[in-house]
């Protein structure tokens, strides 16, 4: 799948999500600003396991890895690979 | 012989002193001689499990055995296969002793019973979340030169901080470079100090001195409805405060003594009265606990729940979740109303707050936000966690049902 358009997946989840387009703060911590919590993690990781087909274990999910929007669409490039 | 409760007095701290002082010089030599550490270990293990609590040893070895055999043998199992229901059954067989001990303890009046032992809750989140990452796939390769160190780390054994098996690992094998090792070793010693500050003087003007006080006048008022009285929000405060520095206290000390020898265990507390909200508060007090219960039952629950679509709405999954996490949680305390009480209370506790939380979300800029708004929010967060507290210290059980 080409980059852009897992971005633009990435995105649009995170928006369904917080509420908020977060394409112009890719960098924003999505823990510190409360616009994600645990349940919202898990409702990211089911959404992204139904639109991109990524399997990412709940063990594998470490915060800090995974707190900003440009980090979650390196993730998910990693698991794709 | 001297036998000691961990940290209990200054001629504990005396001998750790003198035992880390090897661990200290071979660190700064960019060494670690495990075969020392795990000397130590056994030797902490003996002052604490040995002597007059020689019965808690046995069942301790006993229970390491059993706990190994389970968890080496499913991650055996689990390179061949990876079936549900053996999952868990194996999970089932990992909490059985801590369970017949709790039940045990209920029956027979907060006396340990035969298979208890100092630290046994804490020792059945590292053996638990071992299986569960062996069962995700994280874990794939356990050593028992591992394994065994991380179960039984002798600093953290009686009452955490709960640590994660692939963190523990790195910090053990891992040699700190001799600069970064100093700045740990002067952390170390500054948090065994504000450790000293908070356990040897201020859980003692609370706990030792204060405590006994209010309790006494608050039970001369016990005819008032339901009891209540200026003693029994005294109690409140009082027994709150001398649960915060009795137990941060003793977390310095884990956590100090670790990073003196060279693991970084992670903090328990972070200025959990600044708390905004109820949430907050719970990234913020006892956090190897909560994050234990997020990372293994919450997101695991929510995740199945979501996936099966077993409630319509996520609104309510999420909070249904929330709420047999904390009543959980309030269980692992122990069998009496008023630890299951105290679960409920903060279970329903987040869903209000979730709710809030929501509602402002959905009206942005219409609600004032300003400094007094955040001090009300702090006061009523420590309020309601005080009151918390409250329950879960059994005293409303002693006012209410206990007779002279």
């Amino acid at each position: 799948m080409e980059k852009n358009k897992i971005k633009e997946t990435v995105l649009s989840v995170l928006q369904d999500i917080t509420g908020t387009d977060l394409s112009n703060q890719m960098d924003v911590n999505l823990f510190d600003t409360a616009l994600m919590d645990s349940m919202a993690t898990v409702e990211m990781l089911l959404q992204l396991q139904e639109k991109l087909g990524i399997d990412v274990q709940i063990s594998e999910f470490e915060r800090s890895q995974w707190d900003t929007p440009n980090k979650i669409i390196d993730r998910v490039n990693g698991t794709l690979q | 012989m001297i036998f000691f409760q961990p940290y209990e007095n200054p001629f504990y701290f005396f001998i750790l002193f003198i035992a880390l002082l090897p661990i200290m010089i071979s660190i700064l030599h960019g060494k670690k001689i495990h075969i020392y550490e795990s000397l130590i270990s056994l030797f902490f293990l003996f002052l604490t499990f040995g002597g007059p609590s020689w019965k808690q040893g046995i069942a301790l070895i006993i229970y390491t055995i059993y706990e190994t055999c389970l968890t080496f043998g499913y991650l055996y199992y689990r390179k061949q296969k990876n079936n549900q229901l053996v999952f868990y059954f194996t999970i089932f067989l990992t909490i059985l002793p801590l369970a017949l001990v709790k039940i045990a303890t209920a029956i027979h009046n907060q006396k340990l019973s035969l298979l208890g032992f100092l630290g046994i809750s804490y020792l059945t989140f590292r053996v638990v979340q071992t299986v569960m990452e062996t069962r995700d796939g994280v874990i794939k390769q356990l050593k028992l030169s591992q394994f065994l160190p991380f179960l039984l780390f002798f600093p953290t054994i009686s009452s955490g901080p709960i640590d994660r098996y692939r963190r523990f690992i790195k910090d053990y094998e891992q040699i700190p470079k001799q600069d970064e090792y100093l700045e740990m070793i002067k952390k170390g010693i500054h948090y065994i100090f504000i450790g000293f500050l908070y356990k040897f003087i201020l859980a003692y003007i609370f706990g030792t001195l204060l405590l006994p006080e209010v309790q006494a006048a608050a039970l001369a008022q016990r005819h008032n409805f339901l009891g209540i009285s200026w003693s029994l929000l005294g109690v409140m405060y009082v027994y709150s405060a001398d649960l915060f520095f009795d137990f941060a206290g003793y977390s310095l000390f884990a956590v100090g003594t670790s990073y003196i020898m060279g693991v970084k265990t992670p903090m328990n507390f972070n200025r959990p009265w600044q708390s905004l909200n109820i949430k907050d508060f719970w990234n913020r007090w006892h956090m190897s606990l909560s994050f234990w219960f997020r990372d293994y039952v919450y997101m695991r629950l929510l995740f199945m729940f979501m996936k099966k679509k077993t409630f319509k709405s996520r609104i309510t999954a999420a909070n249904i979740t929330y709420i047999l996490n904390m009543l959980l949680m309030g269980f692992w305390h122990g069998l009496t109303w008023y630890y299951i009480v105290y679960g409920l209370f903060h279970g329903f506790a987040i869903v209000i707050n979730d709710a809030w939380l929501r509602f402002k979300k959905q009206h942005p800029g219409k609600l004032p936000h300003n400094r007094a708004t955040k001090y009300l929010a702090i006061f009523l967060t420590a309020h309601v966690v005080c009151f918390s507290f409250l329950i879960f210290s059994g005293f409303l059980d002693k006012l209410w049902f206990i007779s002279k």
